[in-house]
């Protein structure tokens, strides 16, 4: 029982409280790039929950099992970016081979995902929060949610804009940035919030 | 000639965050003192000089297939590099950036640079390519910090400004605050580059 209820802060943190985009200010370039329609922004979250759960799973294991044993832990930023790069070459060969429709739909969205700088954050995130294996594979999981929460958000919002009268200056960029502003505004209400 | 070209066009013409929009996430989200920034964007500058230095000088031995995972081998270990320096010399702009170090392995002006500069250019070239980006990435760092602690704290560098009766906003170095200031800018931007055509 206590181990579910955990589960369940550690969620509500992840996707409300710290969530990555609005309150960690982490993955803005896929966050502003891909989120101009909605079913784009949804196969990047998939893909985002999907290699993040992943990468962490992995980096847990090779820091744990590999790293701390041979006194290495200064290699962890290097050893982390070449997980994720070479786990992202890896699934994506795999879902091609698997499963030809998903690819279709996420296979455009995962090389992106390297440089994805909530992917890195979250195995380091993982580490300097002292997660130990499950907590960090939840962590991920939910973390991913709450990107793909704000990323999917957003890309309804932008697809309404694109019919509003905006001035010319501000098209794009400029007020897809208010927007995020405002939104994370929004969610600064769950700042605080203790379970 | 050119090579001075080379190491201006970083500062306005191709400033990479307010003109190309790379690197947000470290721009967002460590500009909320004008220190933070600073600190930010010297790290960021070394290790773009240094990575472009050094792929610049490989390009020939580096195959083209795995160039990618090369270059970013490169980069996360200079960010090793800077990340140790750091914790040893500036321990609190350590703390205070946090994972922001390591994530300088993911800045996408960094590998953006080696891709499309270094790997074709030679060293020197190269060298003053890295040293001119850089720059413009910490003068974005800067104006960006300097607006958002000034409205959000009265202060700069830590030094009150504004009169004491100014009351701070303090959204402005939250979250928020980095997504509307960045808008902002970036619209004023616009709106002077669309009146001079």
């Amino acid at each position: 029982m206590e181990f579910i209820s955990k589960i369940f802060t550690m969620s509500i943190m992840a996707i409300f409280v710290q969530n990555f985009v609005f309150s960690r200010v982490l993955g803005l370039c896929p966050y502003i790039g891909v989120s101009k329609k909605l079913d784009s922004a949804t196969g990047m979250g998939m893909a985002v929950i999907f290699v993040m759960t992943l990468a962490s799973t992995f980096t847990w294991l090779i820091r744990t099992y590999l790293l701390i044993p041979m006194h290495l832990e200064y290699l962890q930023t290097i050893a982390f970016i070449l997980t994720i790069a070479s786990l992202v070459q890896f699934v994506e060969m795999a879902i091609q081979k698997v499963a030809p429709t998903l690819y279709k739909s996420l296979g455009v969205y995962l090389p992106l995902i390297t440089t994805n700088c909530a992917v890195l954050g979250v195995t380091l995130l993982n580490v300097s929060n002292k997660f130990n294996f499950i907590e960090s594979i939840f962590n991920a999981f939910f973390s991913g949610i709450g990107f793909t929460m704000a990323l999917v958000l957003m890309a309804g919002i932008r697809e309404r804009l694109e019919k509003a009268n905006i001035p010319v200056s501000m098209k794009g960029m400029p007020i897809a940035l208010i927007v995020a502003g405002s939104m994370a505004l929004a969610f600064l209400g769950f700042a605080g919030f203790k379970i | 000639m050119s090579a001075m070209k080379e190491f201006t066009k970083g500062f306005i013409k191709e400033n990479p965050v307010f003109v190309m929009a790379l690197g947000l996430c470290p721009t967002l989200a460590v500009t909320s003192s004008v220190a933070n920034a600073i600190g930010m964007g010297l790290a960021a500058t070394f290790v773009l000089v240094a990575s472009n230095i050094l792929i610049s000088m490989l390009k020939s031995f580096i195959p083209d297939k795995v160039r990618i995972p090369a270059f970013i081998v490169v980069i996360a270990s200079f960010v090793t590099i800077v990340d140790m320096m750091m914790h040893a010399y500036t321990p609190e702009l350590h703390k205070s950036l946090g994972i922001f170090i390591p994530l300088i392995v993911v800045n996408c002006i960094i590998l953006g640079r080696a891709e499309a500069f270094a790997s074709k250019n030679s060293v020197f070239l190269s060298l003053l390519d890295g040293l001119g980006m850089g720059l413009g990435f910490t003068l974005a760092l800067i104006v960006l910090g300097a607006v958002r602690e000034l409205l959000g704290a009265g202060q700069l560098l830590g030094h009150q400004v504004l009169p004491q009766t100014y009351k701070p906003m303090l959204v402005a170095i939250l979250a928020p605050g980095a997504f509307f200031t960045m808008g902002l800018l970036k619209g004023l931007l616009n709106l002077v580059t669309n009146k001079k055509k």
